[in-house]
């Protein structure tokens, strides 16, 4: 019998605008008795979205979740969750933080203190028992948190980037503990599951790793890990997996930019008609001075025309969350192309890396209007409308027909600073206009 | 220096005005003329046998002074008491959402004298004969005083809990009634007791009039320090009045350091951003406190009944409630929005005809202009006095705020002022205007300002303080001087600030006016024209029409003034000017 069982789920939300935005399409999957999974993609993937519907916070729009072969309609007993922010109660004592599940369940005051105790115990908080949270460090912090979980004797536990937060020595320690404690079976814990964007992260504690991809969240690959514990990040083994990994996350990059990219090359004149017009495109969020730090950190990792990205990554300690957006942004306005696991400049890539300021923001420029629809698409209203200046919501409007309210204004303050950045619009802050002209 | 800031209507942020304001203002105003209405039907003598004597002995204000606190004490109970049930509804039912916070917020701008001099009869009715109606009178107008800004002030809260805190109590299976009282309430608790001080302060202003209740040719006297002061008015006695002022520094200075100041100690734990450093309290009286055996038993007991208070209910109840279908949950909750929205749109349709009537029969179209043009004037005034403090403090706000030694003195005495009734000091004026022979309409106006304007001080000063030292070390390494310093720097950095405390204390303006344009000392009354004079004459007249008339344009002024002005300027200050991000 499955822990978990996941059948056909599908959750889309409703924009503001109305539209249904689908966050997750068709899942299936199935968590077995004795098994941690990661869950990994980039942060928009619906990774997390799929956590808190089996945690039963939210509901599916289509679909069925189980627990063991119950069907999940709210927050089952026997599951308990870990949160990315710890969210521990500030005015509660680390003790009482741990006792509110037992609490709620109605546990004896005795009884409650007793079992709380225990579980501050296992997880080497003893000594902060009186402690409120603003007290402790980070990883104390999370200490709690997982002690405020185990303390209900869960079957599965659910972990929403527990680690994120924490610094990385943190983590290891945080890790390996909760590793040895798993391996020792001294809890009923019987699955983990385990939500995460640090791909090392994944191949160091899952058995099986469920790969993301996005716009909609779908699953693309399972993995599975066979290698003993404790792992070690420097095995040939453990690279061979990370290689891989970057791989199937780089190929799922790929066909995507590429689906873009051919819904561009098709005639513009018929695409507007079209439900999904080329501009509605989720940009990813990317600073500039991030991207032409790539760039210039790309030229010293150049070996025989391709850059190795995992290699990349590590060393300037971007995961999954940073890095996939810039190769993505590079990939699209063509200074690079991925092929798998690596990159490789374009010529304009390459001019673009060795220009001083002004010539590289004039390559960009010309880029961005070229191969960007969104950016053609605001250049073009604003070209066209006689005094050649339009309000930000007329932009906003319109991506809110595919995107949630959120995901437009953080899609159009980016294409918005790249703008400017590239000098081929103005905007206001004050009156939120668009226009062509320099600010005086 | 991080103190929380003056609040006045914190719905005043985040509410837009829309369909629901004029529906809830006429149904509001409706009520008020229908009351008005129905008691200047009842218009009866008021016989308790003999009028209370007051007696001007110093000797007798402790006593007074005691039963004045003990009112405001069971009027806070009743305020808190609302405040917990009608938040959370307010909070969580967006039906009664959309009708509640308007309510309040129309609620807020109804000035309590006219709301008591409206209810009085009411509660001479309901207890004939008996001192109980006009005690439970006066305890009603200190309570509306009151309620309003604690609600909003736990609603705000409610609304505002964090996303994950929520999950939480979901994930680990709190009931409704655990959630409340485990995450929602304690997560409100610093800013409700914030509220709360700041509603003591209203209350006291308040405790002053309703004592002495001079309604519709009645007099009613109930023993307290209010009723003191009103006697020591009416004979003219000064002496009395100073003992009056000592006794009213006494009482805030008792209750501010035995009672506010540990609990202020005692929320810090309260605070819900964990990360963030903010200003300790200090409190000699709860450090005492914590020294001793006293607190640690009744720590135990509290503790214990917490427990049961919050889980005990478990034990009387199974487990899992009885699942109603979906199916029955929701024709029932769509019959109950059918039947509450047509409940309103009756009440609106009947209000709009009654307040047609009513201002047909009873006051003439003229009339209704004529007070329009006295809530002009009155408004002139506000405006007036909030530029004319501007200008004061502003320049010694920012003075102060730049000192830290100088802003950790004086904080604490401005907090003391703000919560100290200003008109206790009218007389004082009225004896210098009259004594110079002033302008009655001119020199009455600072004593509309006089118990308010220490929330624009007090903003400044915060303000100014919280303006980070880089960005002035910065200013002044680029030698940043003179007027360019004032509009560059201090000016734009203190708005936000300045915002809050200049609405704060314009919104006290408004009902400072009832008492500030009508103010006696002995046979002497000093009179200047205005919307508060014309509400304070026909209270004094019991001509209940024209109270409800003078009651309905003030709230459609403060209104008017709230949304087109200082919402305006509120966001201006949060998109423009705040210092964070």
């Amino acid at each position: 019998m499955a822990l978990i069982k996941i059948e056909n789920v599908s959750k889309s939300f409703i924009s503001a605008e109305k539209q249904e935005l689908l966050v997750l399409d068709a899942i299936n999957f199935q968590l077995q008795e004795g098994e941690i999974v990661s869950l990994l993609g980039k942060s928009g993937s619906g990774k997390s979205t799929l956590l808190r519907l089996i945690a039963g916070l939210i509901k599916p729009s289509a679909g069925n979740l189980y627990y063991r072969d119950r069907p999940i309609v709210g927050p089952a007993l026997g599951i308990a969750m870990v949160f990315q922010s710890f969210a521990l109660l500030p005015w509660l004592s680390v003790l009482e933080n741990v006792e509110i599940g037992l609490e709620a369940m109605g546990v004896e005051r005795k009884e409650r203190r007793k079992r709380a105790l225990k579980a501050i115990d296992t997880i080497g908080l003893d000594g902060f028992e009186s402690a409120y949270p603003k007290e402790l460090s980070g990883g104390m912090r999370q200490r709690v948190g997982f002690a405020r979980a185990l303390v209900i004797e869960p079957d599965i536990l659910l972990m929403d980037e527990p680690f994120s937060a924490l610094d990385i020595l943190t983590t290891d320690n945080l890790r390996s503990d909760l590793l040895d404690l798993w391996n020792s079976k001294r809890t009923k814990i019987k699955g983990i599951l385990c939500v995460t964007h640090d791909i090392e992260e994944a191949i160091l504690m899952a058995n099986r790793i469920v790969i993301f991809a996005s716009d909609p969240g779908t699953i693309q690959d399972i993995i599975e890990v066979k290698l003993p514990y404790p792992r070690d990040p420097e095995s040939p083994a453990f690279r061979e997996l990370l290689d891989q990994i970057y791989m199937t996350m780089t190929t799922s990059e790929r066909t995507r930019v590429a689906k873009a990219k051919a819904q561009a090359a098709t005639s513009p004149q018929a695409e507007q008609t079209e439900k999904h017009p080329e501009y509605a495109y989720r940009l990813p969020v990317v600073d500039i001075s991030e991207l032409t730090g790539l760039v210039e950190a790309m030229e010293d990792h150049e070996i025989a025309g391709l850059i190795d990205l995992p290699e990349l990554a590590e060393s300037l300690h971007l995961d999954v969350n940073n890095i996939f957006p810039l190769t993505e942004v590079l990939d699209m306005l063509r200074f690079a192309k991925i092929t798998e696991g690596a990159l490789a400049f374009t010529e304009a890539g390459k001019k673009f890396a060795n220009a001083d300021i002004l010539e590289r923001k004039q390559i960009f420029a010309q880029h961005l209007v070229q191969y960007i629809p969104l950016a053609q698409h605001i250049r073009q209203v604003l070209d066209l409308s006689p005094s050649h200046r339009t309000h930000e919501d007329t932009f906003l409007n319109e991506l809110e027909n595919y995107f949630s309210e959120e995901e437009s204004e953080r899609i159009l303050r980016t294409i918005i600073d790249w703008g400017r950045y590239a000098e081929i619009l103005a905007y206001n802050y004050d009156s939120g206009e668009l226009s062509l002209e320099n600010p005086q | 220096m991080t103190q929380p800031r003056y609040q006045t209507s914190s719905s005043l942020t985040t509410m837009t005005p829309n369909i629901w304001d004029v529906v809830v203002l006429i149904i509001v105003l409706g009520i008020l003329a229908g009351i008005a209405y129905g008691t200047s039907q009842m218009s009866l003598p008021y016989q308790v046998g003999e009028p209370i004597k007051i007696s001007l002995d110093p000797r007798a204000l402790p006593g007074y002074a005691l039963s004045s606190v003990l009112r405001m004490f069971i009027a806070m109970f009743f305020s808190l008491l609302i405040t917990f049930s009608i938040a959370p509804l307010a909070a969580k039912n967006k039906h009664a959402e959309k009708f509640l916070i308007p309510f309040i917020d129309i609620m807020q701008t109804v000035p309590v004298l006219g709301m008591l001099s409206i209810t009085v009869v009411g509660f001479i009715h309901l207890f004939p004969n008996s001192i109980l109606g006009p005690e439970c009178a006066a305890i009603f107008a200190i309570f509306t005083s009151q309620v309003w800004n604690m609600i909003l002030s736990l609603y705000q809260s409610l609304r505002t809990l964090p996303h994950e805190l929520k999950e939480v109590a979901n994930m680990y299976h709190l009931s409704a009634w655990q959630k409340f009282w485990k995450v929602e309430v304690p997560y409100g608790t610093q800013s409700l007791i914030w509220n709360t001080m700041v509603a003591m302060s209203a209350g006291w202003f308040f405790v002053v009039l309703s004592e002495a209740i001079e309604v519709s040719k009645q007099n009613i006297t109930l023993p307290g320090i209010g009723s003191y002061i009103d006697k020591a008015i009416t004979e003219a006695d000064l002496t009395a009045l100073g003992y009056a002022i000592v006794a009213m520094l006494i009482i805030i200075l008792i209750y501010d350091q035995l009672l506010f100041r540990p609990l202020l100690c005692w929320a810090e734990k309260f605070h819900s951003e964990i990360d963030e450093e903010t200003a300790m309290h200090e409190s000699w009286f709860f450090d005492l406190l914590a020294k001793t055996r006293l607190l640690k038993t009744t720590s135990i007991i509290f503790t214990k009944f917490s427990d049961w208070f919050v889980n005990g209910y478990k034990k009387l109840i199974p487990a899992r409630p009885m699942e109603i279908p979906a199916r029955v949950k929701q024709t029932i909750s769509a019959t109950t929005v059918v039947c509450w929205n047509a409940l309103l749109t009756a009440s609106l349709i009947l209000t709009c005809i009654a307040l047609v009537l009513l201002i047909h029969e009873e006051v003439t179209l003229k009339e209704v202009v004529h007070v329009m043009f006295l809530g002009l004037l009155t408004s002139i005034k506000v405006i007036v006095l909030i530029i004319l403090a501007s200008a004061i403090w502003i320049p010694i706000g920012v003075w102060i705020g730049l000192r830290p030694k100088v802003t950790l003195i004086v904080q604490p005495i401005i907090q003391f002022l703000s919560a100290f009734p200003a008109n206790i000091f009218y007389p004082l004026f009225v004896l210098v205007i009259l004594r110079y022979n002033l302008n009655q309409n001119i020199w009455t106006m600072p004593l509309m300002i006089l118990g308010t304007q220490w929330y624009i001080l007090f903003n400044v000063i915060s303000g100014t303080s919280s303006i980070p030292k880089d960005i002035r070390w910065a200013v002044k390494n680029f030698g940043v001087r003179g007027q360019l310093w004032w509009r560059k720097m201090i000016l734009p950095g203190i708005f936000p600030h300045y915002v809050t405390g200049a609405m704060a204390a314009a919104g006290g303006c408004w009902n400072a006016s009832i008492v500030a344009e009508y103010v006696e000392w002995g046979n002497y009354k000093i009179i200047s024209a205005g919307l508060g004079q014309y509400i304070t004459q026909y209270t004094l007249e019991g001509d209940f029409p024209r109270i409800a008339l003078g009651i309905g344009v003030m709230c459609i002024y403060v209104l008017l003034f709230n949304h087109l002005i200082w919402q305006k300027l509120y966001s201006l200050a949060e998109e423009r000017f705040t210092m964070e991000s």
